[in-house]
């Protein structure tokens, strides 16, 4: 089932308290996928970037030495990351099992993702001048008091509550999805892929790497594709109306746009309100009302629907 | 009363309501009667409706704020008036027989769902399925609507003053739709019996659905829909029916056939 919702503001790069919006609306979908939630935020453009990394399962084999190993884990992947030219400014603890890093690096990110990543029991959620991802179990006021997201200040954002189908309930097969390595982008996704073993090989072939067994990555780093190699996010959503076979609504995000996606039969829901200061989409319109508390008009987009909107 | 409004702290499926007492909250004067159901949960908002509907004899009742909240008047077996100040969720008024339902605002998917008699009219938009396995009754919606509009429609009258999605009518086994504007592909598919008539474009039939032949029996029942709920003079319709092709209306079940033979 899963919800799925994305805000973006439009009044000129106005930056609004984005999370607590977020919160919000999912916490309102929580009916829909109580298993995890994931968003997925940009803030203004900083200098650097920022890395969102996974330690450890928070509901895995949790042993007598789990403190330790997650202190030599962080230990590790920070000196990786120095020892490939990274000047870290800043390192956070969101919880015991996640760290957040903001640097400054001029290098090759996949090569820097890559290398993080081969600490054992890492994943790196996401990395990105503007964007943060933030997932982990639990409902979605649980995960934003956990990771502070109330005072998370930015320009748009997408959110997935989840009802695990197809894989398990942990922090890697739980949604948004960062486009690996391609810094910036992320999808959220409601529906089944059924070529996804077809797209996983064909990515793979490219070199790409996927973090999860779910479907849902496919759509991200597909797209992340398309638009490295010269399509804008339009054209990429609408090609993968054809070339991605299943039932599906996504959503998927960039630096400065946010755009939707229907499959043919329509199959899952989306009801979309659009207004000269703010564009609010969901799986139902009981979320968007949480951020426009009045009467609104909205609507569902029809099957085959591809929107983008620029903030 | 502070202790069942205490808030729930866990509740994993999102679907605890710890109380359902009736609110009473209503003003009633003579047969209507108004309410506010801003601060109700789903299901106080039910109960107090049933309560006005079927315990204090009210036949006009009026809710103010229902937040675009799921499931809400679902169920009420009764002749009466009920009019929604704002947009409903999923589900809203399924499952009814008799009420004259009118929504200011939108609704969300499957409204009005397996209606077995009763008038629903919503003012602006209606999500998918609208109006699924509908069995009798009206159900007017004056913007657009979803995919798989009457699925499985087994009576009744859907009319949409608006567009309407992919797959509508798919399924359906009586009963009519009357669509002023355009229809997604798939139109009619896998339709038994039925008629479906639309205005605008169609973008592409589904299986075994064909256009019919007009006659006066349908420009009757057109103006006299159109009349009754004060549209205006009726566009120009096409007419699709059953072609009648893709099931076997001649072959008998077993248990007939041993009858038979």
């Amino acid at each position: 089932m899963c919800g799925i919702a994305g805000i973006i503001y439009r009044d000129g790069g106005g930056e609004r308290q984005v999370g607590r919006d977020m919160t919000a609306m999912l916490q309102a979908m929580k009916h829909r996928g109580p298993d995890s939630t994931g968003y997925a935020l940009y803030r203004p453009a900083g200098d650097g970037y920022v890395m969102h990394v996974k330690l450890a399962e928070s509901n895995g084999h949790h042993d007598f030495d789990l403190a330790e190993k997650l202190r030599r884990q962080r230990t590790d992947v920070e000196g990786r990351m120095r020892s490939l030219g990274a000047d870290i400014a800043d390192i956070q603890g969101p919880s015991d099992h996640a760290m957040t890093v903001t640097f400054g690096y001029d290098g090759d990110l996949k090569q820097l993702a890559d290398y993080v990543e081969d600490v054992r029991g890492t994943e790196v959620l996401s990395l990105g001048k503007t964007l943060e991802i933030v997932k982990d179990l639990g409902d979605a006021k649980t995960v934003a008091e956990d990771y502070g997201l109330d005072k998370f200040i930015g320009t748009h954002a997408i959110g997935h509550a989840r009802m695990a189908t197809e894989s398990d309930v942990d922090i890697a097969n739980a949604h948004p999805y960062w486009a690996y390595p391609f810094p910036d982008v992320a999808v959220v996704h409601n529906g089944q892929l059924t070529n996804y073993h077809q797209w996983k090989r064909r990515l793979e072939r490219a070199g790409h790497r996927f973090q999860s067994e779910c479907d849902s990555e496919i759509i991200a780093v597909y797209l992340a594709e398309r638009m490295a190699q010269g399509d804008s996010l339009e054209e990429s959503m609408q090609r993968s109306l054809d070339e991605l076979d299943g039932v599906f609504t996504y959503i998927c995000v960039t630096e400065d746009a946010l755009g939707v996606a229907k499959d043919e039969l329509g199959a899952k829901p989306l009801v979309l309100y659009e207004s000269d200061d703010i564009v609010a989409l969901a799986s139902e319109e009981i979320a968007i009302r949480k951020v426009v508390d009045r009467e609104i008009e909205t609507y569902d987009p029809y099957e085959g629907a591809v929107m983008v909107w620029t903030r | 009363m502070d202790a069942v409004e205490a808030e729930v702290l866990f509740d994993a499926r999102g679907l605890v309501e710890l109380d359902d007492s009736v609110p009473n909250v209503a003003e009633i004067d003579g047969e209507s009667a108004q309410f506010d159901a801003k601060d109700l949960t789903t299901r106080k908002i039910n109960a107090e409706l049933r309560r006005l509907v079927y315990e204090e004899g009210v036949k006009d009742v009026t809710i103010l704020n229902p937040s675009a909240r799921h499931s809400l008047g679902v169920g009420i077996l009764q002749r009466c008036r009920i009019t929604f100040e704002g947009s409903l969720g999923y589900f809203g008024v399924g499952l009814i027989d008799g009420p004259e339902v009118q929504i200011n605002g939108r609704v969300g998917w499957s409204v009005a769902e397996n209606m077995m008699s009763g008038v629903v009219v919503i003012e602006s938009n209606a999500g998918s399925l609208a109006g699924a396995a509908l069995r009798g009754g009206d159900l007017v919606v004056k913007g657009q609507v979803g995919a798989r509009t009457g699925i499985d429609q087994k009576g009744g009258t859907i009319l949409v003053m608006g567009d309407a999605g992919s797959m509508t009518g798919f399924m359906m086994q009586r009963g009519r739709q009357i669509i002023c504007g355009d229809v997604g592909p798939g139109l009619g598919d896998s339709m038994y019996d039925g008629t479906l008539y639309v205005a605008g474009k169609v973008k592409a039939l589904g299986i075994d659905c064909v256009e019919g032949e007009w006659t006066d029996a349908d420009t009757e029942l057109i103006q006299r829909k159109f009349r009754i709920y004060g549209l205006g003079d009726p566009p120009q319709f096409h007419k699709f029916v059953c072609g009648k092709k893709l099931y076997n209306y001649d072959s008998l079940e077993p248990s007939e056939r041993k009858l038979v033979l």
